[in-house]
């Protein structure tokens, strides 16, 4: 997968608040699939399918005991994901200094101006 | 008083994007600032990029164009047509992307004057969900990301602090 296609796969798991709470489940540590259906009213093969979008995209993996199965968060999208995000206000915050310099030296030099225009009135 | 270089986004449903930002100057010269060609190329860069072409026919029905270039990069191109102007308050226009047919955003951009400083709020309501998000990928002024923003940040310093 290429960078922008990972962070569509990872935007898109996003999406979901269902999905999002599980990841914010297993941000406190690994969790069977059981476990993770517990406080969803949801059905064990909606559950699963719901994991399966989130292991696409690379945002869980399973640990190792085989009975298991648990399922435990993998940071690196997510990180990228953020960071991308980071570049995107980055992007807006620069063009808005610029902004605020632009309107700086337009005050001035229309203050100079119509105190020069009055001057003339006079 | 916010602080001037505060941008806040937020996503207030799930077609939307709104971004917050105070200026320090009147309102009068901030909505000129947003709808002049003489004014827009002088702050209005797209990464690594300049503004090289900006047209605007500033009346309802007229349209806009602009193109930004950089050195050993693609062209970058937005268009679209201006459907309500009400100066120095509010403009609404359509967003179009050149190589990117995903569909029109519609783009409400709102002036109010708070204290000695002039709030703009720049409201983009895009055709679907899918395509609001889509944008984000594209790489364009979106934002859709801010309840992402914040989850993201929080699982990715929980699982720092966890490593």
């Amino acid at each position: 997968m290429t960078q922008s296609e990972r962070l569509d796969a990872t935007f898109a798991a996003l999406a979901d608040p269902t999905r999002r709470a599980i990841l914010a489940r297993l941000a406190s540590g690994e969790a069977s699939v059981t476990e993770l259906a517990r406080p969803f009213e949801m059905s064990q093969p909606a559950i699963s399918k719901h994991l399966k979008v989130l292991e696409r995209a690379g945002l869980i993996s399973r640990g190792q005991d085989a009975q298991r199965r648990p399922r435990r968060l993998e940071s690196r999208p997510l990180v990228e994901a953020t960071e991308w995000m980071e570049r995107y206000r980055s992007l807006w915050e620069a063009n808005f200094r610029r902004l605020d310099a632009v309107l700086t030296q337009l005050t001035r030099t229309r203050n100079i101006n119509t105190r020069n225009q009055n001057r003339r009135s006079r | 008083m916010k602080s001037p270089s505060d941008i806040v986004i937020t996503t207030p449903s799930e077609r939307e994007v709104v971004m917050t930002r105070a200026f320090d100057a009147p309102r009068a010269l901030v909505f000129e600032a947003f709808t002049s060609a003489e004014i827009l190329p002088q702050w209005l860069e797209a990464p690594g990029r300049a503004m090289t072409v900006c047209e605007v026919d500033l009346r309802v029905g007229g349209g806009y164009r602009f193109v930004w270039t950089g050195p050993g990069r693609k062209d970058v191109g937005s268009f679209g047509v201006y459907r309500d102007i009400v100066v120095p308050e509010r403009v609404v226009r359509t967003e179009a992307w050149v190589d990117w047919n995903a569909g029109e955003v519609l783009v409400t951009t709102e002036f109010a004057e708070e204290q000695d400083q002039t709030v703009v709020t720049v409201r983009a309501l895009f055709p679907s969900r899918e395509i609001r998000d889509a944008v984000l990928e594209a790489g364009m002024k979106s934002g859709a990301a801010a309840n992402y923003d914040r989850l993201t940040l929080l699982l990715a310093r929980r699982q720092t602090v966890l490593a």
